[in-house]
């Protein structure tokens, strides 16, 4: 064995010290904070895909009314020639 | 649906039970270890830190996917505890309440829970030699601690190192 792994060894020996009680009612504790946890997450991504519909449904109904493809009506009118 | 998603919480609430009933005595021994608390007695803060990690690993039970949960929560907890690292500066009477933190994580994650050391380094996103580097401080200096402290006749240890 070399000296490091003797020196390891002796500090795990260390760590392995007496283990603390745990409550009874820990997981209990977990998985309630857990389902809270999980139902924020939830109601956020909710809310996020509903605001991603509602833009898309803005657009849509924009898009419809102001028809931004069609060209906008010319304000000069076109040189006159050949007369 | 709302029947189906009822009995995959129940499966979930079953499961996480028994996965702490299993873990949760060496996690604790591990927070508490993190938090600097001394051992034998409850540990307050190494509890809040533990179900701060396992209330995650819930959340995330869904979506382990063949993933050791274990594992995760112990990502979870060393994720935490390096977050709130500041708060634990302060000694508590515990073993490693002397150590910084960072040297307290890592000497822990690889010493007591016997994680690579390469994947010590990926978790807490240090390069693997700085992680080797506080490693063996961490243990230099738990030496020097248990010296100063412990008097020679009780550890026989002691005995070999002189030369």
């Amino acid at each position: 064995m070399s000296p490091p792994d003797r020196k390891e060894a002796e500090v795990r020996r260390m760590l392995d010290g007496p283990h603390p009680l745990v409550p009874p009612d820990l997981a209990l504790r977990a998985a309630v904070r857990g389902r809270r946890l999980l139902a924020r997450r939830r109601a956020l991504s909710r809310a996020g895909w509903l605001l991603l519909f509602l833009a898309a449904l803005a657009l849509t109904v924009w898009a419809a009314t102001q028809q931004p493809w069609t060209p906008p009506p010319t304000h000069t009118t076109p040189p006159l020639e050949g007369w | 649906m709302r029947e189906r998603q009822s009995a995959r919480e129940c499966r979930r609430a079953r499961e996480f039970e028994a996965f702490v009933a299993g873990a949760a005595g060496r996690l604790l021994h591990t927070a508490t270890l993190l938090t600097g608390e001394p051992p034998g007695a409850p540990a307050p803060v190494a509890e809040e830190l533990l179900t701060v990690a396992l209330s995650r690993t819930y959340a995330y039970w869904d979506r382990l996917r063949g993933e050791d949960p274990y594992d995760r929560t112990r990502q979870e907890l060393a994720a935490e505890f390096t977050r709130t690292a500041r708060r634990h500066r302060r000694p508590r009477g515990g073993l490693l309440d002397r150590l910084p933190p960072q040297e307290r994580l890592v000497l822990v994650l690889r010493l007591y829970e016997g994680v690579a050391e390469e994947q010590t380094a990926a978790l807490l996103g240090l390069p693997a030699e700085r992680v080797h580097a506080l490693c063996l401080r961490a243990i230099a200096e738990m030496r020097s601690i248990r010296r100063s402290t412990a008097p020679p006749a009780a550890s026989p240890g002691a005995g070999a190192v002189a030369p």
